[in-house]
């Protein structure tokens, strides 16, 4: 208790820290013995209060996930359709959860419709290996979802024009976290 | 694709969420791995600089930290190539991609908070030439347990 009551008075008294390990920790680990006192030198502060920065990072449920970040194409799943479907309103959670609970879907989002040019209010991502795997396991959420009469489009990736954004210097007012979203 | 190692495809698919928060992770990885710590860095390093990890460290939810959105845009095949250089050329816009739709151009927009965002996106539309939709997260339905590599 004392431990935890101490490292939040540190990052009340040093706001700045956790902007700073945002960005650290956005942009990745130096993959050495001891990364966290790599970034606490980096950053002039303790080893203690890097790892207790992180955990609150963490803990106020900001990451999505904090480990080895893969590129899909890099291994093989060259195939990426941005799946869309046109959902009755009130069945968006409904099905957005049962269409974001397979392992193949690695997002499942509600946004806005733009009518009359954008019909589609609920996206998923799906990876495979090549088209042919993208579609069947399309064809598998609709069986399993009962999405037979649901009208969806595949929309697969071609060109990649950029992957992330790495300079943050433009118009990020405080300390630039080095944000990735979507991944 | 090369082949990868038994020690690699561990590597990769099950330390995708929960780094250890201990003074020495790699070591803590190295012993549920049965393998040297030093072996742990090297091959992280190794995938690294292949391109086939593009770090260790967060991916973050998104709109919990600034303002951001997906936007989409339908570019002429002959003029995409031009207005994909300006899309990424903003240093706000983080991912772009192009898709097969007559909606083909996709890219994902950052800022620090709405006001900003909705100036870059403005700003997009008048440099580029071409309206956007603006495609902002509403819900997430999603549990995200890693994504499950399939090895051949």
């Amino acid at each position: 208790m004392e431990l935890r009551a101490n490292n939040t008075i540190d990052m009340v008294k040093n706001p700045g820290l956790r902007d700073a390990l945002i960005k650290v920790i956005g942009e990745g680990l130096p993959l050495v013995k001891r990364p966290y006192a790599e970034i606490a030198q980096r950053l002039n502060c303790s080893e203690a209060e890097v790892i207790a920065g992180i955990q609150s990072i963490i803990a106020q449920g900001d990451l999505k996930r904090f480990g080895v970040v893969v590129r899909h194409r890099k291994l093989g799943y060259r195939a990426n359709g941005m799946v869309v479907w046109d959902v009755p309103d009130n069945r968006v959670a409904e099905l957005g959860h049962c269409i974001g609970q397979y392992s193949f879907v690695t997002l499942c989002y509600q946004r806005p419709r733009r009518l009359p040019e954008w019909r589609y209010n609920l996206f998923s991502m799906i990876h495979g290996q090549d088209r042919a795997a993208v579609i069947e396991q399309v064809e598998f959420i609709v069986q399993q979802c009962g999405l037979q009469g649901i009208e969806h489009e595949i929309l697969f990736s071609r060109r990649c024009f950029k992957q992330r954004g790495a300079n943050y210097a433009g118009r990020l007012q405080s300390p630039a976290p080095g944000r990735v979203v979507n991944e | 694709m090369r082949e990868f190692s038994a020690l690699e495809r561990r590597l990769l698919n099950e330390f995708q969420h929960g780094l250890p928060l201990t003074p020495e992770p790699f070591a803590d990885i190295a012993r549920q791995l049965g393998v040297y710590e030093i072996t742990v860095l090297e091959t992280l390093k190794r995938l690294q600089t292949e391109g086939v990890v593009s770090r260790v460290g967060a991916v973050f939810r998104p709109n919990r930290i600034g303002a951001s959105t997906l936007v989409a845009m339908a570019v002429p095949e002959a003029d995409l190539e031009r207005v994909a250089t300006i899309v990424s050329n903003f240093v706000e816009v983080n991912h772009n991609y192009e898709r097969e739709h007559d909606f083909n151009l996709w890219f994902v927009v950052v800022a620090d908070n709405e006001k900003l965002l909705r100036e870059v996106l403005a700003e997009i539309e008048e440099s580029s030439g071409y309206p956007l939709l603006d495609l902002p997260l509403l819900n997430e339905y999603f549990i995200d347990l890693g994504f499950d590599l399939k090895w051949n």
